[in-house]
């Protein structure tokens, strides 16, 4: 083996700050989604949803669809959006912490001068980049064919891609979480998908049929926003109605407000990513 | 000037009821290479790992270069490379890649990086799969990126957790040939390991240590004379099993202080001063004509080796 010359001089490094080390770790981070199946999945998932729609339209030129682009783009968008953020969330950020444990890459990244919270903010940012892509790449085909048929899409589609956005960062902080509780990538992975894709919504609806409360606490409910706010007119925040007559039960629909939703969505992603954090922070190699 | 330094200060981690490493005082400085030896679940790996902020200590402090690991993990690492356990790399990266990771979070300047990485995979012989992903490496293969790694930023200080594991002869030859030539570019190099060898080969020091707890630290020369005595030790093997009384005989001989016998045609005999008392002792053997057919004087490997299992065992 060649021996290093002992007459080497030092390298002539200097330790860039955390910001910098964020950036590098996610930098790195999306290099490894961009070479793994699960990013190729995800987007074959996406395309797939994509086309699904486009060649519908195209070849069946459904009415309900097509009278307006506040009806196109609550069905194009609003039907399939909250879907794909979970599952690019959960792609990426799944096993984003759970996976340096479980697949011993850690003992590769951990042992330099890197702070642990840079570790975490870069994977973080790196899980949203990537689902950032997969909202933009779905809304542009959702653009595409609206404005194909109908123009230039309404303002309302701009605000629920913005909701849809910060939807995905709840779902990451949340995922996260999950992600440094369990040492199991699969494990954070099934558990997060579990969560999103059923649990919420028959928790949310269990609690709205049986206790009669608002479910203000239920990130589903705050999700809707994305699709509520794709309509003529804002759905009420409560009605009351007797569905069996008048004689019968009232039965009460609840529906967040904008700020309600924004402010649930906003909470779990903080709640999530901060928690994530200090259950990350507090874990050993072992 | 001082050098680099390691210190652990009363450094404990407990495990649930199990304590892994028990109030562990323990101070290297300067540039030379100490190896740190210990039984499995003696607590070197755990010491290692509290060192490079993987475990957190549940008391006592772990300093290098006098910064606090768990106060202060960037500046404290900064000078620091390391290998603790046997790290899988992200598979899809090639080695240049992992590399360039470790050079960007390393601060290593973009002029320097390809040359630096270049020089590195060189060293542990890897720069024909310079451009391979990872995921399809070998265990060895992987372990070799895994030491570049370590090397990459030219650190005064490494830390080493059994790197040899997982290589072939001619990878344990040449993760020596790195420690000697690190050795001589004045680095510390920290190193624990199974191969006593390995340690009576490229350390200077020696730090041992059982149930978390250290036995002994000092240089190799100075534990295993406090331990085995000054006494040198000679293995002789001879043509014919020996009869009853050869032990007794072989005691009788001037200088030599006790006879272990290791099998029917073989004994092992501890004897006083030094090369010149060796040179009379086998020429005593010799004249007692009792069929001598070998003589090996002990190694420094062999007194490190009586000097462990003394240690270990509590013989001491």
């Amino acid at each position: 083996m060649a021996t290093a010359d002992a007459t080497a001089p030092h390298l002539d490094r200097s330790l860039p700050d955390s910001w910098t080390q964020i950036t590098r770790v996610a930098q790195y981070e999306l290099l490894n989604f961009a070479r793994s199946r699960r990013f190729i999945v995800l987007l074959g998932i996406t395309g797939a949803i994509a086309a699904l729609f486009t060649v519908l339209i195209a070849h069946y030129r459904p009415e309900s669809l097509l009278v307006g682009p506040i009806a196109f783009y609550g069905t194009f968008w609003g039907v399939a959006i909250a879907f794909l953020v979970d599952l690019a969330a959960v792609f990426f950020a799944g096993d984003a912490i759970s996976g340096e444990f479980q697949n011993k890459t850690g003992y590769f990244l951990f042992g330099n001068p890197v702070r642990r919270s840079s570790i975490y903010l870069g994977k973080a940012t790196a899980a949203f980049v990537a689902g950032l892509l997969v909202i933009l790449i779905y809304a542009a085909v959702a653009v595409g064919n609206g404005w194909y048929y109908l123009g230039p899409p309404p303002m309302v589609f701009l605000e629920s891609v913005a909701f849809s956005v910060l939807y995905l960062l709840s779902v990451i902080g949340v995922t996260l979480l999950f992600s440094s509780l369990f040492k199991s990538g699969a494990m954070s992975i099934l558990v997060s998908l579990l969560l999103f894709l059923f649990a919420f919504a028959v928790i949310e609806d269990v609690i709205v049929a049986l206790v009669h409360i608002e479910p203000w606490f239920m990130i589903t409910y705050g999700s809707a926003i994305i699709t509520n706010v794709i309509n003529a007119s804002y759905p009420a925040h409560i009605v009351h109605s007797h569905p069996f007559g008048l004689a019968g039960p009232v039965t009460t629909t609840y529906t967040a407000t904008i700020p309600e939703g924004v402010a649930i969505m906003l909470t779990y992603a903080i709640v999530g990513a901060v928690l994530g954090y200090l259950l990350f922070r507090r874990q050993d190699f072992t | 000037m001082t050098g680099p330094t390691l210190e652990a200060t009363n450094l404990t981690k407990q495990f649930g009821s199990f304590t892994a490493v028990h109030q562990l005082n323990l101070r290297v400085e300067g540039a030379k290479c100490v190896g740190f030896l210990g039984p499995n679940g003696a607590g070197k790996t755990t010491t290692l790992k509290m060192f490079t902020n993987f475990i957190h200590p549940t008391a006592g402090t772990a300093r290098i270069n006098g910064v606090d690991v768990m106060e202060d993990k960037r500046r404290a690492l900064e000078e620091c490379g390391s290998l603790i356990e046997t790290p899988e790399i992200y598979p899809a990266l090639t080695p240049r890649e992992a590399l360039s990771y470790i050079a960007d979070l390393r601060g290593i300047p973009s002029r320097d990086r390809t040359r630096r990485i270049k020089e590195v995979l060189d060293e542990v012989r890897m720069t024909e799969w310079i451009d391979a992903r990872t995921g399809k490496f070998s265990k060895g293969m992987k372990q070799r990126v895994n030491i570049a790694a370590a090397l990459l930023p030219d650190p005064q200080i490494l830390l080493l957790d059994e790197p040899s594991t997982g290589l072939d002869p001619r990878g344990v030859a040449e993760v020596r040939d790195i420690v000697l030539a690190l050795k001589r570019q004045q680095r510390l190099i920290f190193m624990s390991s199974h191969l006593l060898g390995e340690v009576s080969d490229m350390c200077d020091e020696v730090a041992m240590i059982d149930h978390g707890q250290l036995l002994a630290y000092d240089t190799i020369e100075n534990v295993t004379n406090r331990v085995v005595g000054e006494a040198d030790l000679v293995e002789i093997g001879l043509a014919a099993a020996a009869d009853g009384n050869l032990e007794a005989r072989l005691g009788a001989i001037p200088g030599v202080t006790l006879v272990t016998r290791t099998d029917a045609r073989k004994f092992t005999l501890r004897f006083r001063g030094g090369p010149a008392g060796q040179q009379k002792l086998l020429a005593d053997l010799v004249n007692a004509q009792i069929g001598l057919l070998s003589f090996t004087p002990a190694t420094s490997m062999a007194r490190l080796e009586d000097t462990y299992l003394k240690l270990i065992q509590g013989g001491y």
